[in-house]
């Protein structure tokens, strides 16, 4: 399985605001048990998702010259479950952009359907700045990471 | 017009409820922020950019919270104790910190407690009322 929780950027201003869409499919293998019989979207990959918008749009505003890092989730809330056929829409804004790392609100809105524009979720992320002169940068575990080359290609 | 304070802890107050999920009462001009509040080492970066958003100001790497205080100089501390090399050297890398206090009982095991609300009001003091 990648770990990949974001299947398109739609939007892209530098350093400011980034747009993803996620589309829920039921072929998706954590769907099969979570939950047996009504699948829905975990809300733990919900923030994986909206933290790879997020930690995208800070590596871009600085030419993914750091590895950015999930440090720390301040705020998050549901509105309301993800189901098969929906699609996601997550926007993430930039609050603040330093050094060390950045910080950044996202909302998830639901993207189709009747419903579409309906509030899904909303989160408040941390991201701290990991660099190659960094002792601690060997023992990084790269699980960890918001983005590798692999997820770079949503941006294609 | 110069900020009071009193103006400064109260916005200084609602970043740490926002950072570190504690209530108004918690924060208190002595409390510490790691054995009071429960701040861990992440919770410095995200203390430092609220801060930087409700003032307006930027705070470089270090100038807040210092790093590896310490460590830059084996004659900064012996036998646990800092010496007076050492306090030297956290007088001038924190001028915010109430060093005096420490320097009472200056175990590097106590050096977290100089990190209180009242040293993040001294230095928000100094810079938005230079």
């Amino acid at each position: 399985m990648r770990w990949i929780w974001i299947d398109r950027f739609t939007e892209l201003v530098r350093g400011e605001r980034a747009v993803a869409i996620k589309c829920i499919s039921r072929a998706e293998d954590h769907l099969q048990d979570h939950f047996d019989g009504d699948p829905q979207l975990p809300a733990s990959l919900m923030i994986e998702g909206m933290a790879q918008t997020a930690g995208i749009l800070l590596g871009h505003a600085n030419d993914f010259e750091h590895l950015v890092i999930l440090a720390k989730i301040p705020k998050v809330s549901f509105h309301r479950v993800a189901y098969p056929g929906d699609v996601l829409r997550y926007e993430a804004i930039v609050q603040t952009l330093g050094e060390q790392g950045g910080t950044c609100t996202i909302e998830a809105t639901l993207d189709n359907g009747p419903e579409a524009g309906a509030a899904v979720a909303e989160a408040e992320i941390l991201f701290a700045h990991l660099d190659p002169d960094d002792p601690d940068y060997k023992g990084a575990d790269q699980r960890n990471f918001v983005f590798t080359s692999n997820l770079l290609q949503v941006m294609d | 017009m110069p900020m009071t304070r009193d103006d400064i802890f109260a916005k200084v107050s609602d970043r740490l409820q926002d950072a570190l999920g504690v209530d108004e009462d918690e924060v208190t001009p002595e409390a510490t922020l790691t054995g009071d509040l429960g701040a861990e080492s992440i919770d410095f970066l995200d203390i430092v950019f609220r801060l930087e958003k409700a003032f307006g100001i930027k705070i470089p790497r270090g100038e807040l919270f210092p790093e590896s205080l310490t460590a830059a100089d084996s004659n900064f501390v012996q036998d646990g104790v800092v010496t007076e090399q050492g306090l030297a050297e956290l007088r001038t890398k924190m001028p915010h910190a109430d060093i005096d206090s420490f320097a009472d009982d200056p175990k590097v095991e106590n050096i977290p407690e100089l990190f209180t609300v009242n040293m993040i009001v001294n230095f928000l003091d100094a810079r938005v009322n230079a």
